[in-house]
């Protein structure tokens, strides 16, 4: 170590002496000059070895692109052609059969430089990647009641009905990927990620889309066709809660696993009759599984709509539910104001009549539009709640609304939803199925300001009075969706 | 269970409806928008019935998966549309639903007019943050009639291939069309001589192929970007600009909202002209040279004008 470092020392002795001689200065600069100079060398012969490669390639680039405008021209001229100039010598066949001196054939068929895909892009494993969308949501909520001690008098509910949380929360966002998985079957998968940090499949089914005779094959996991709001994600939603009846009756939204068939008739006016059998897992279905041999609901729907000049258009239909619960659990608050576990055994028979009207002026939706929907819900239950037996129960609902885009970007809504359970007497008195003699209802009012077709921000107030003591709650929330460009439906 | 009677009453409608269908032209034709309509109408004459979803007086970005569009498109024998993502946000669903094997996209009986030329103005960047952009370039092609003219030839043969029975009218009208077109162009371009290196400010960026055909310079659009409406900052630096531009007219489409181009023509001096962009759009656009005949009527009318709206 020592030795090393008085090496050192005397190594850098002289040459420190060196240095300081004039002569000695000259001579390490034409050194320096020398390894510059060779330095330069290596570097020339690098950038000329490098050059050379690229131009190789640019210009065999340059050749192909060459090729390609030359048969781009060709086709532009022959679109160009004046009629000095004999354009169709063909004899008329010619159009349809092979590619003969035609107008068609060199440009449409013959010279693919003019078609978009020209140059094509590369093949790659990638090409072939569903089209993938995401859709974020979001809001701040300011609530006069606490959302925790939430009841719909008459009314068991679902895990998902109910108000939104209080103060910042994330909604679902989802992730969307769907695809042509060959020639005869779509795919679609959404995934909804819940703001407790879980994740669930909202949909995953496979579609036909080759069937003759307009029939069209669904399998998987799907929102169910019935009634006009169920089948629609929460994000084309046009207020940010779901309509009371679908709360009530349907947890916010019928999605179970089974299967669909739909026709569509061969008819100018829309007419579409559907029917679906499903597991019946979810409300107001469940309770044990694997029982009615995995058929725990069924459902059928006619839905047929049209133009009424050139201005508007509407879709009514009638839809009919059919599900069976086996000890199926909820947790309620109850007509006492205690949070219990409810426990039902039965059937439900539900019956939605819905309509949808949309007008814009001339039908152009950009500047103004109107669109005014409603359902109306009917229940039929009957079982046993927590041991009781009752039958004939009914419970009815509805929901009106209106939305308005009075300029670009611009949009306003009114809703009014109730819903209603009969009184089923005494025996039920205190329970979760006790009406409390009210007809729960809401008054709703937003504005909405879209940034573009991938964003809205929304404000919204509602006066509820679905609980036993009024509440007011006013909602902030944020819709993005990303990725692929959704379609929207009617 | 007392819908039951509904529903049979609705089936007993639905077969009756079926029974009573009309007797159907050769080829039922499902066009997008006006001008593939006029188009299939001119190459298909009597063989063809065509239905179009949308009019001049709607924009075709935004257009509704309306229940009638779904009912057509499932009776249709081919779709033509213009593509390039023009209809991305109606026709998957209308597609989806209408249960039509035959007009599913790749398939003989999807047509795309897009497909068949060589889009202008592809965009480099591909962000939303840049507006409503089309990955495949501007797919406003009908402007141009010597693009009209390679579709034409395009589906003319499509629509022999689909119905080889009367393939010898589609090559006849083909080029009954092709002829007349070929004629009134080279007039077209005479008549839009003056129209050659004029400065114009444009509501959407869905001209570019009628200003690239007779020469004319888009130097300033009304929407600050593609599909997004402009703010007052915007149109107060877009007023400043005009002058600068030398702009002499500002365009728009029959579909399009006045108010911004009037107010640009007030504030700017300089003629506010509404184009019918597509067949119906002004009551001359008639038929396919309806529509570009008027158009270079109205663009010299501004030219030529004192300034008022043409």
């Amino acid at each position: 170590m020592e030795r090393s470092a008085i090496t050192a020392a005397a190594c850098a002795l002289p040459l420190l002496l060196g240095a300081m001689a004039a002569p000695a200065v000259a001579d390490e600069l034409s050194d320096m000059r020398q390894d510059i100079e060779q330095m330069r060398r290596q570097y020339d012969s690098e950038l000329q070895r490098l050059r050379k490669t690229y131009e190789t390639k640019l210009q065999q680039m340059e050749r192909r692109l060459k090729a390609a405008e030359d048969k781009a021209d060709v086709a532009q001229k022959a679109a160009e052609r004046t009629p000095q100039q004999p354009a169709i010598a063909a004899a008329p066949p010619a159009l349809a059969a092979a590619p003969g001196p035609s107008i068609a054939a060199p440009q449409a068929a013959a010279s693919p430089p003019i078609a978009a895909g020209a140059g094509g892009a590369p093949a790659s494993a990638g090409a072939f990647n569903p089209a993938i969308g995401a859709v974020l949501q979001g809001q701040f909520t300011s609530q006069s009641r606490n959302p925790d001690t939430y009841r719909l008098p008459g009314f068991a509910l679902g895990d998902s009905a109910g108000p939104l949380p209080r103060g910042f929360s994330l909604n679902e966002s989802e992730l969307n990927l769907q695809a042509n998985a060959d020639q005869a079957i779509f795919g679609n998968l959404t995934l909804a990620f819940h703001p407790e940090n879980t994740v669930s499949v909202e949909e995953g089914f496979i579609q036909s889309t080759s069937l003759p005779y307009g029939l069209t094959l669904r399998g998987g996991r799907f929102f169910s066709g019935i009634g006009y709001l169920n089948e629609q994600h929460a994000h084309t939603w046009d207020f940010a809660d779901q309509a009371l009846p679908y709360q009530a009756f349907l947890n916010t939204q019928y999605d179970d696993d089974g299967v669909q068939v739909r026709w569509l008739a061969p008819t100018e006016r829309f007419l579409e009759f559907g029917g679906e059998a499903s597991r019946g897992d979810s409300f107001p279905a469940g309770g044990t599984s694997n029982h009615n041999n995995g058929v725990g609901a069924w459902s059928a729907f006619v839905h047929t709509g049209n133009d009424i000049g050139e201005s508007a258009s509407y879709r009514v239909g009638v839809s009919y539910l059919h599900t069976s619960a086996k000890d199926r659990s909820t947790i309620d608050v109850d007509g006492t104001g205690a949070r219990v576990t409810d426990i039902f055994s039965g059937t439900d028979n539900t019956y939605i009549a819905d309509g949808v009207f949309k007008w814009a002026p001339n039908g152009n939706f950009v500047d103004r539009y109107l669109k005014l929907q409603g359902e109306f819900f009917l229940r039929r239950e009957q079982g046993a709640f927590n041991g009781a037996n009752f039958s004939g129960a009914t419970q009815t609902g509805f929901y009106t609304q209106g939305v308005y885009q009075f300029m670009p970007q611009w949009r306003v809504g009114l809703r009014y939803d109730q819903v209603q359970a009969n009184s089923r007497g005494p025996s039920f008195a205190g329970t979760t199925l006790d009406n409390l003699g009210a007809t729960p209802r809401r008054y709703s009012a937003m504005i909405d300001y879209s940034t573009s077709e991938f964003g809205r921000v929304r404000l919204q107030y509602e006066n509820d009075h679905s609980r036993p003591q009024t509440a007011n709650e006013f909602i902030l929330q944020y819709i993005v969706s990303l990725g692929a460009h959704g379609a929207h439906q009617y | 269970m007392y819908l039951r009677p509904s529903l049979a009453v609705l089936a007993v409608a639905a077969i009756a409806l079926t029974l009573a269908a009309p007797a159907r032209a050769a080829l039922n034709v499902f066009a997008c928008e006006p001008e593939w309509g006029a188009l299939a109408t001119e190459l298909g004459g009597d063989d063809v019935s065509v239905f179009v979803a949308t009019t001049a007086r709607q924009d075709p970005h935004q257009v509704q998966a309306r229940p009638a569009l779904i009912a057509h498109l499932r009776g249709a024998d081919i779709a033509v549309c213009t593509g390039a993502e023009l209809e991305i946000g109606w026709m998957p669903v209308l597609l989806r639903q209408s249960s039509n094997a035959k007009v599913q996209p790749g398939g003989s009986g999807y047509f795309e007019a897009t497909q068949q030329v060589r889009l202008l103005e592809v965009p480099t960047r591909l962000d939303r943050a840049e507006g409503d952009i089309h990955p495949g370039g501007n797919p406003h092609v009908q402007t141009d009639p010597r693009y009209m003219r390679v579709i034409a030839a395009a589906l003319a043969q499509r629509l022999a291939q689909l119905d080889a029975a009367h393939a010898a009218a589609y090559a006849q009208r083909a080029k009954a069309f092709d002829d007349k077109l070929g004629q009134a162009i080279p007039r077209w371009q005479a008549m839009a001589a003056p129209l050659k290196g004029v400065n114009i400010v444009i509501y959407h960026k869905a001209w570019i192929y009628l200003t690239s055909w007779l020469g004319m310079n888009e130097v300033a659009t009304i929407e600050p970007k593609p599909g997004v409406p402009p703010g007052g900052a915007y149109l107060a630096q877009l007023l400043d600009d005009i002058p600068k531009r030398q702009a002499r007219m500002v365009i728009y489409a029959a579909y399009q909202d006045a108010r911004a181009p009037d107010f640009i023509s007030e504030k700017a001096h300089i003629p506010a002209v509404m184009l019918p962009f597509t067949v119906g759009g002004t009551d001359a656009a008639v038929d396919l040279f309806g529509l570009y005949d008027d158009t270079i009527k109205r663009l010299l009318a501004a030219l030529g004008g004192n300034g008022g709206r043409s």
